[in-house]
């Protein structure tokens, strides 16, 4: 059975960056797909690399990650401004985390306007898309 | 708070220390993406002398690689560095595609377990790099999070940064999607296999670090 777990910005903005990281982690090995309401910042991205080539075994082969930034858009003046006053009073908290375990999500498919999980055969091919 | 600290002395260490002889080239990307390639070419065309072996199969470089002293000439100028080959960064090493490739089960266990170890020196070693190329496979997706992670945390670390869209000899080869996804940062488009534009990535590189 495939399980979506949905964390709320709020289950994470009080924790270290290792702490925010062994949640995800920990879930991707309990073969969850994991919705996170905002960001890691992209240092917590690459450690969350490395954490997870640390755990890679017979049983566990790694992770999917995408991680959508509003940021990334080509933004100029007022709207750009905006946008930064907005990050420093959100935070983390904008964007969208997906994270899952390998065995289950064959590959994340990503462009700047949607995510698309593609799943690996053996779970019936399935296809989730997100839209933002 | 620890790294923006380490970062700042980092920082006025590297501004004092401006004018040393030579920068430490690193190089970048996900798994055959043609980074040991690249590295290849820039050592054939310098030290007559190749740096790596190359293969078909993912992660062939599992370990980090450098080659001291290259000095390289263009229009007068002059430039020397280290070139650091690194291992390609990937979230997910399943040995089961190296068995699909042919490997005996130890074997691909064992590349596997190289592959991992490989992955974390090459974050590990984004901190001592002065200057990145980012290898990419302009027949692939460039909107991968590895990608992604790989440039965001140069920029986090303020490394320059210059991106090779590799493989530009092949039909499916598109580097104006790649300039579409990092429009921040110069795009050379080669055939590091066949030296293809190989004088515009020079002239790029000395705009990076000359």
């Amino acid at each position: 059975m495939l399980t979506l777990e949905v964390i709320p910005y709020q289950e994470i903005e009080h924790l270290s960056s290792v702490g925010r990281i062994r949640k995800l982690l920990n879930s991707a090995k309990e073969d969850k797909i994991v919705l996170l309401q905002g960001r890691l910042k992209k240092e917590e991205e690459a450690e969350l690399i490395r954490a997870t080539m640390e755990e890679i075994n017979d049983e566990f082969k790694g992770i999917e990650l995408a991680v959508i930034d509003p940021g990334n858009e080509n933004v100029a003046g007022l709207q750009k401004f905006t946008k930064v006053i907005y990050d420093k009073i959100l935070g983390d908290r904008t964007g969208l985390t997906v994270i899952g375990p390998a065995s289950i999500i064959k590959q994340v498919k990503k462009d700047p306007k949607k995510i698309q999980l593609l799943m690996q055969e053996g779970n019936n091919k399935k296809r989730v898309k997100k839209k933002r | 708070m620890i790294n923006i600290i380490k970062r700042f002395i980092n920082k006025v260490l590297k501004n004092i220390f401006k004018k040393k002889s030579h920068v430490k080239l690193g190089l970048y990307g996900p798994p055959n993406a043609g980074k040991t390639t690249m590295a290849n070419r820039i050592c054939k065309d310098w030290l007559g002398e190749e740096m790596g072996t190359v293969s078909n199969v993912a992660h062939e470089t599992r370990e980090i690689t450098i080659k001291e002293q290259i000095n390289i000439k263009n229009n007068g100028k002059e430039i020397t560095f280290s070139l650091v080959d690194t291992p390609g960064i990937a979230t997910k090493i399943d040995y089961e595609e190296f068995m699909k490739a042919g490997m005996k089960e130890d074997t691909a266990k064992k590349r596997a377990k190289e592959a991992t170890k490989g992955v974390i020196d090459a974050i590990k070693w984004l901190d001592d790099m002065d200057a990145v190329i980012v290898v990419l496979d302009a027949t692939a997706d460039p909107y991968t999070q590895v990608n992604i992670t790989i440039i965001g945390n140069l920029a986090a670390r303020e490394i320059p940064v210059m991106i090779v869209a590799n493989k530009i000899d092949l039909k499916k080869a598109n580097i104006k999607k790649i300039e579409a996804a990092f429009p921040q940062y110069p795009v050379v488009g080669v055939s590091a296999k066949y030296g293809k534009h190989i004088d515009d990535f020079y002239e790029a590189l000395f705009s990076l670090v000359g």
